[in-house]
Formats: structure tokens, sequence, C-alpha cells
């Protein structure tokens, strides 16, 4: 069970008021004309999916109804840094480039 | 390999049962293997026996990262049913339905398969007409099938709440005779000792670190137990940490591992002979041979690994149990756990060729692997040791999520997803 700071209520509230919505920075598509089926099955369906530090999209749905970013280790759950969408996290693994 | 019989256990009870045959070897890795297959649950088992005992492909090594089973063969909730929309997906499902009717027989291993049906419950009109739906697409693929009416669903199940006056009244069902349940470990140690008897190395313990791939081929694994083993195909079957391998490989999967939780309660008397399940409040129910109910939900929204998840989704399951069976409001859990499940978008596996040549994946199950333990392992059986995957496998390909070709089942996955 989280107990997650949301970054524009600037509190601490339980699980239940957030949702998650997968790996954040996944950056829509420039010139969506120009795409292949492959650029676009990847945008729409590939994911990092990590053992490890995890960069991901969350909404204070029953809060603020804002949405802002976590990062957060998938095996031990521990969560490192919130941050807003449009910031760049600063716990990153070496493996990872945002 | 000793063959298991009554007579067989009649003659070791005068040696107190002391000289049993170990059910597997535990060898020592050759330098080459025709196939690698990584992960040793019920699924990659399944593979490697049909690859020696089908296929005729006997130099195989089951490499398992900790003990066989330990990880969602051994903590799903067993239910097995094969009633699915899409023709891909039913018959690939209706396959493995075939084998586990025999399979008890095929292992010389009760893997106590107990078709003891399945409903699945609707409780809007719309609920309903899906069911009516899918009950006739069912039908259709030549899978039995069929809508029932509250009162019927009430006389199968008669404790459970059909009654007008619930939140959410049970309309009717989706019933499939044929389902049923069946005892998770013994299917991983059946395929394993099955496997074990025509020639499979089987190693526990053993984590694969890295694949070992030449020129855009994949050649072997290299492990932390027994450095490197090669072979000429390499079978990654391991659900929940399917995209680490993948990661390996350098490319990426359409896939997102969550926590699964499932729990069970104290054993009780005979109550409840078939399996419920709703996708409406979001529950699942059925009553093991010891006894105790096994109750499962749907997935954590979250990515983890961790083989634990939160606790609102547990209340939320029990919720919706005591919603269908108020009988059930005292009863005391005994027990809860997570797996980890690998999601696919469109709620069906990936069984697979990859961008890397002689690596092969069967993964994606998601919620709902356990049903297909047999046929899984039959057709990606089938697809190693031709080099060409089976055509029940093909709608299959990870690369449906380039060409759009996306076999939707989450109305068929049922509850988690």
């Amino acid at each position: 069970m989280f107990h997650i700071y949301c970054p524009h209520c600037c509190e601490h509230r339980e699980e239940e008021e957030f949702h998650v919505k997968g790996q954040a920075h996944i950056a829509r598509p420039v010139d969506p004309e120009a795409l292949s089926d492959e650029e676009w099955g990847n945008y729409l369906y590939f994911r990092k999916n990590p053992r490890g530090l995890h960069h991901e999209l969350w909404v204070h749905n029953a809060g603020c109804r804002k949405f802002f970013n976590v990062t957060r280790d998938t095996v031990t759950y521990e969560i490192k840094e919130v941050y807003k969408v449009g910031e760049q996290p600063s716990v990153v693994s070496p493996a990872d480039k945002v | 390999m000793q063959h298991y019989s009554g007579f067989g256990l009649i003659k070791h009870s005068l040696s107190h049962h002391e000289n049993w045959q170990r059910a597997w070897r535990n060898p020592t890795p050759k330098k080459q293997y025709d196939v690698i297959v990584i992960g040793g649950g019920g699924h990659g088992l399944a593979t490697a026996y049909y690859l020696a005992k089908e296929f005729g492909v006997t130099n195989v090594a089951v490499v398992e990262k900790g003990y066989l089973g330990g990880g969602n063969t051994g903590r799903n909730t067993t239910i097995v049913r094969s009633n699915y929309l899409w023709d891909e997906a039913a018959h690939l499902y209706e396959h493995a339905m075939g084998l586990w009717e025999g399979l008890s027989q095929d292992l010389n291993y009760n893997v106590m398969f107990s078709q003891r049906g399945v409903l699945n419950l609707g409780h809007t009109l719309q609920d309903m007409r899906d069911i009516h739906r899918r009950v006739n697409a069912n039908r259709l693929n030549g899978i039995d099938s069929e809508a029932l009416d509250a009162k019927q669903v009430q006389e199968i199940v008669p404790h459970m709440d059909c009654s007008a006056n619930t939140r959410y009244p049970v309309l009717g069902a989706s019933w499939q005779p044929r389902a049923g349940v069946a005892r998770h470990d013994a299917v991983a140690w059946g395929y394993a000792r099955g496997a074990d008897a025509h020639g499979v190395d089987i190693f526990q313990q053993t984590e694969v670190t890295d694949l070992i791939i030449e020129d855009g081929t994949c050649v072997g694994v290299r492990t932390n137990r027994y450095g490197d083993i090669r072979a000429e195909r390499v079978g990654s079957v391991t659900a929940g940490n399917s995209s680490v391998i993948a990661a390996m490989g350098g490319f990426e999967l359409p896939l997102e591992s969550h926590p699964l939780q499932a729990l069970v309660s104290e054993p009780v008397k005979p109550i409840l002979d078939t399996v419920v399940m709703s996708n409406h409040v979001h529950g699942y129910i059925s009553q093991s041979d010891k006894g105790d109910l096994v109750i499962g939900a749907g997935i954590d929204g979250y990515n983890g690994y961790g083989q634990r998840g939160s606790f609102p989704t547990i209340e939320h399951t029990l919720q919706a149990i005591l919603e269908l069976f108020p009988i059930f409001s005292r009863v005391r859990m005994n027990r809860q756990w997570g797996g980890i499940v690998d999601t696919c978008p469109d709620a069906c596996p990936i069984i697979s060729e990859t961008p890397i040549k002689n690596l092969y994946f069967n993964c994606g199950w998601g919620t709902g692997g356990f049903k297909a333990t047999p046929g899984s392992g039959h057709v990606f059986a089938a697809s190693l040791a031709k080099g060409d995957m089976h055509p029940l496998a093909k709608p299959f390909s990870m690369f449906r999520f380039h060409t759009g070709a996306l076999v939707d089942e989450h109305g068929a996955a049922g509850v988690a997803h």
C-alpha cells in the first residue's frame, strides 16, 4: 500500500486516491503521418517494463485530478521521487535514458 | 521412470514409503543442447515435455532460477476454461482443454483435473448481451457453452445470493460444464517428471543472467551457476520476467508486469462445487479439495515485480465475494500472496519469433495462463522443434502489435485486466 505525495496538493495521501497510468515520458509523435506501422506499434504498445527503477505517470483522481510523475522501484516498491509533468527525474538508473 | 499405480502404492507401503524413486534427476549441464527453455514453470516444463515426447527433441535443458512451479504456476487460482470469444483464442484454449482431459493419464501423474464447471456471471443487460454473443461464438467453435438465467444459476449455486435485492443482481451467466480446476503444483511436478523421463535436463536455482547473441542469432544462455550453456534454439517462458529477458536481447515487448493477488480461507466443509466468476463485481471463487475457499481478483494497477500487492485490491475482492456470498462473511482468510503477471494490451498471449534469430518467446498470458498450460507448451514445443510457428500460435506473434491484428479478449479474459 502506497502513501503518495501529490506535488500539486503538497500532501501525502493514500494509494486509494490515485490511479497509475503507466510509463511516463512517452513522447507523442511529432509527425504522425510520417510514422511507419512499426513506429506506431512501438509508440502505442511497447513498454520498458523494467525490473528496478521505473518512471511512471500517476493521477490524483480522487483529489486534485492532476497528473504527475513518480519514480519507483518495481521490486521494493519504494517511491524514490515525485515530480511534475514536464520536469525530468533526478533519480535515474545507469542503463536508463529518459 | 517408476510407473505410479495403486499396486505401487501398496508395494511401497510395505517399506513405509521410504524407497520412492526421485521424481526427476539433478543433472549437470552438457555444453550444447538442441533447445534451452528458460523458465521451469508449468508452461516451460510442458514445452520441454512435449518437445521430448511428441516432437522427438530430447536434448533439451530447462533453466529455472528458483524452484519448479514456484512462480505463477504455484500462485494462481487453478481455473481451467476455454470459453474465449475470438476464433484464434478459442482454438488455442480449446486445444489446451483437450489436452487437460487426458493429462493425468498421459503424465501418469494425478493432476486432479476436476471438470466442475465455470460460471461467468452477468449483472447488467450489457453483460447479458456480451454473454449471449460469447456463448454463440463458443458453440460455433465447438466449445460447450450455455447461457443461463438467474434461476438456473441459483440451482447450480444455491448458496449464492441471486435475489433481485442486491446492489448488482445476478441476471444470468455463461456456463461451461467442461471447465473446472486442477492441482497446480501437480501440473508442474507431473510435467517435470515426464520431461525428465524422456531425457530432458532440468536445472533449478540456475538463473539466466544474459543471452549469448552472435551476429543477431541467439546461440545460448549465460547462467549464474553453470556459466555458458549453448543451444540451437532458445525459448523464453518466464511470465512476469519476460521483459527482463527481452532486455537482454536488446528489444522491448508490449508487456507490463503487474502483481496479481489471491487468497485462501481456512478449510471449511464442502459448500461450493463449481467455479463462480464475475467480471462486473470483480472477483472469482472456488473451493479446493482441501476445503479452503480460493479467491482472486484483478491486478494491482502499477507495474511490480515484488510478488505482493496492495491491501485495497484484496479489500475490493472480498467486497465483491461477499456481495455474491453473504454466507461467507464470517469465514476467516488464511493466506494471501501475489504473483507477477505479464499483461498484454489485447489480453492475449505472445507465442512468437523475436527480432533475434533462434530466440522465441512464450509470454503475455497475463492473468489467465494456467488454463492454457498444456496447449501453450504443446504449440510452443512444436514451434521450437521445427523453427516454424505452429498454426495455432501464428496469430499470437509479437509483431501483431505492428500490423494491428490484435485479438481483443478483454471480455473473455475475465475479471483481471
